[in-house]
């Protein structure tokens, strides 16, 4: 059952083939046979299991709310949720607990979801490996992988198992994590330069960044305000497109959401390729690119030509200047953000009753990683008198013409981009580490964070297994507001590619079972 | 050009006052001064706690100054993708609120209703005044 999609399963709810209680159940177990992966920070057991019953009492009587009534859902510590811890995997908001439901975590438990728990992530998502937050790093599920460890026996003899352990990706690791673990069937992740993206390509699932403007920012503890999104990982698109539909819409609390009325939508099948126009930009093959991840990108643009799809070259001509734009903006932006976090009114606060002054500085020094400390300092530098032109100002302008670099190409006939999500597939922690955070973010972000800065809709979806049996995943960059579109593109990709099941029986020993009576239970499915 | 005469203008009255290195540095990078330390810890009201915290920032400086290559003129500063459209403005009436229990109760320091703050009129250390690094 964990392993079937969103709508099998809810049709399985509805059919009383299985319980809300069981699929709870099954995922906390999972969870906990999990732990090593380390994706969830505050597991909300007692939550889940009471949103279980409710949850099961309505299918009883047959009023089910929707396709997401009785999923196990997990979200992103950043997303305030009420009543339940929210760290942001920071010192600073260590303890915190919000008052409020974030809106999107809202809709959520408004569909009948059922909240597994938060999600490890780097500190306030800032990151690119999910690394810096201060309850661990987040560990990937391929590390356990039958598919990886059976590549890595016929390289190397007699060495700890667990001590070249692979990164998951960030900052929304722990989400990608949970949901390529098969502990919830959809997490929210946030995505301000990647962090959606770049996770679900090293873990091998579906990770969707909305339009700005689609989704609620609302109770997203805000990053970059003009360019976070909430972000949506599923293990296959078309979950990914019924969450989104739940999600989308104005909220009068999140004055950057459009106005424009926006439906639940569901995937055509793509028939005609013919009218469907796929742009490579040129610009985004780079040095850096691994070969395995280059080959893959040409492999899926030769699919599309050979379904009949025109496939062009096209030009985004500043995209070596858009990671320093988004450099500079983005601590910038952060710095601001972070002003908030004072001790006064919630989150850590120090000792020192002295001053004001010095109370705000020795909690923020008390709070802060390296990292964030790092961006709020650099930010500072680019918004002081002398330099907010020639940074902060100038940064705004790159911006605009980076923006409008997709514009033009979109303009020129292109429905969607096609792009590689990260330059390799995922590396061991080991070798992460040997940079630090920023060198990381910079180049890691590379071909995900324009479109941030545009504000366009993209997914990444899972191609292929590289030669270490890890995987490697696609973007596919969409015209704003056009996220139904660009969906449905992904959705035929995936079709095309059939990316492989992770086999993570070693790691859930006593749970293969669960699977092999799955494969009972799903004949009577079909 | 007026504003890039200003532009050029103000990087070399900066690079006066701070001891910057003058244009004709090819490198083009910015030492850190002491000054410059002090200022942006007031500012952000965190510290560089490391020699380390602050070889990084010069590092993310001239990683930013790659930005003066880009040809911007003429073109305008953007704010927001959402520039083009209308930002909503919810109706002038109280709809909620009346939870100041609630909120009171994620503050580590309250009298009260009030959320207690140590003194303000009290100014941050000067440099000098206090030991450098001495948090790592």
């Amino acid at each position: 059952m964990l392993g079937r999609t969103l709508r099998e399963v809810s049709e399985a709810l509805k059919q009383g083939l299985v319980t809300p209680t069981e699929l709870c159940q099954r995922c906390l177990s999972l969870i906990k046979k999990t732990k090593i992966l380390n994706a969830y920070i505050t597991v909300s057991e007692e939550v889940a299991l009471k949103q279980a019953e409710e949850s099961e009492k309505r299918y009883k009587k047959g009023h089910s709310l929707g396709d997401l009534d009785g999923i196990p859902v997990a979200v992103k510590d950043n997303f305030s949720t009420a009543g339940i811890e929210t760290t942001c995997a920071s010192n600073m908001l260590k303890g915190y607990v919000p008052p409020y439901n974030a809106t999107v975590v809202q809709k959520l438990l408004d569909q009948g979801a059922l909240l597994m728990g938060k999600t490890n992530l780097d500190e306030f998502a800032m990151g690119s490996g999910s690394t810096d937050g201060i309850f661990g790093p987040v560990k990937n599920p391929w590390s356990y992988s039958k598919q990886y460890r059976e590549k890595r026996k016929q390289k190397s003899h007699g060495e700890n198992e667990d001590s070249h352990w692979l990164i998951t990706g960030g900052s929304s690791g722990g989400s990608a994590a949970a949901v390529s673990a098969f502990t919830c069937f959809a997490a929210l992740g946030s995505d301000t330069g990647g962090s959606t993206r770049n996770p679900a390509a090293h873990c091998g699932v579906v990770g969707l960044k909305p339009s700005y403007g689609l989704v609620s920012r609302h109770g997203l503890i805000p990053l970059v305000n003009s360019m976070d999104v909430p972000g949506i990982l599923t293990r296959c698109v078309d979950d990914a497109a019924i969450v989104l539909g739940i999600l989308a819409g104005h909220d009068p609390k999140d004055s950057t959401t459009i106005q424009d009325p926006v439906k639940p939508f569901t995937l055509p099948s793509l028939t005609d390729m013919s009218k469907l126009c796929i742009g490579i930009p040129k610009e985004y093959l780079t040095p850096e690119l691994s070969s395995e991840v280059q080959s893959l990108w040409s492999k899926a643009a030769n699919l599309f030509e050979s379904e009949g799809a025109k496939v062009i070259e096209v030009s985004l001509p500043h995209t070596s200047y858009s990671i320093v734009c988004y450099h500079v903006l983005c601590t910038s932006e952060v710095a601001s953000n972070m002003a908030r976090f004072d001790g006064l009114e919630y989150g850590h606060r120090c000792d020192t009753d002295v001053s004001t002054e010095a109370m705000y500085a020795a909690t923020r020094r008390e709070g802060f990683n390296d990292v964030v400390r790092g961006r709020i300092l650099s930010g500072n530098f680019f918004l002081l008198k002398e330099n907010y032109e020639n940074y902060f100002v100038k940064a705004q302008k790159v911006r605009r013409l980076i923006a409008r670099d997709f514009v033009n190409v979109f303009n020129s006939g292109v429905d969607v981009l096609l792009t590689p999500t990260t330059l390799s597939e995922a590396v061991p922690h080991t070798e992460f580490i040997r940079e630090d955070n920023r060198t990381r973010s910079a180049q890691d972000d590379l071909f995900t964070q324009a479109v941030n800065m545009a504000g366009l809709p993209a997914v990444s979806v899972p191609m292929a297994l590289s030669s270490q049996g890890l995987p490697i995943g696609l973007q596919f960059i969409g015209r704003a507001f056009c996220d139904q579109q660009l969906l449905t593109v992904a959705k035929w990709f995936e079709k095309q590619v059939q990316f492989p099941v992770i086999q993570l029986q070693e790691l859930m020993d006593d749970c293969s079972s669960i699977f092999e009576n799955e494969k009972l239970a799903s004949a009577s499915l079909k | 050009m007026w504003t890039r005469a200003l532009w050029l203008g103000l990087r070399a009255s900066a690079g006066g006052r701070r001891g910057f290195p003058s244009k004709a540095d090819p490198q083009g990078s910015r030492r850190v001064t002491a000054e410059l330390i002090e200022h942006l810890e007031r500012l952000a009201l965190v510290d560089f706690g490391s020699q380390e915290a602050v070889a990084r920032l010069e590092k993310a400086i001239a990683f930013a100054d790659r930005l003066r290559a880009v040809d911007t003129d003429g073109v305008e500063p953007m704010e927001s993708v959402l520039e083009d459209r209308c930002l909503y403005l919810r109706s002038d009436n109280v709809v909620e609120g009346n939870c100041a229990e609630e909120l009171l109760q994620n503050s580590h320091r309250v009298v009260e209703e009030y959320f207690v703050a140590p003194p303000g009129n009290i100014s941050w250390p000067k440099l000098d005044e206090k030991e450098p690094f001495s948090h790592c």
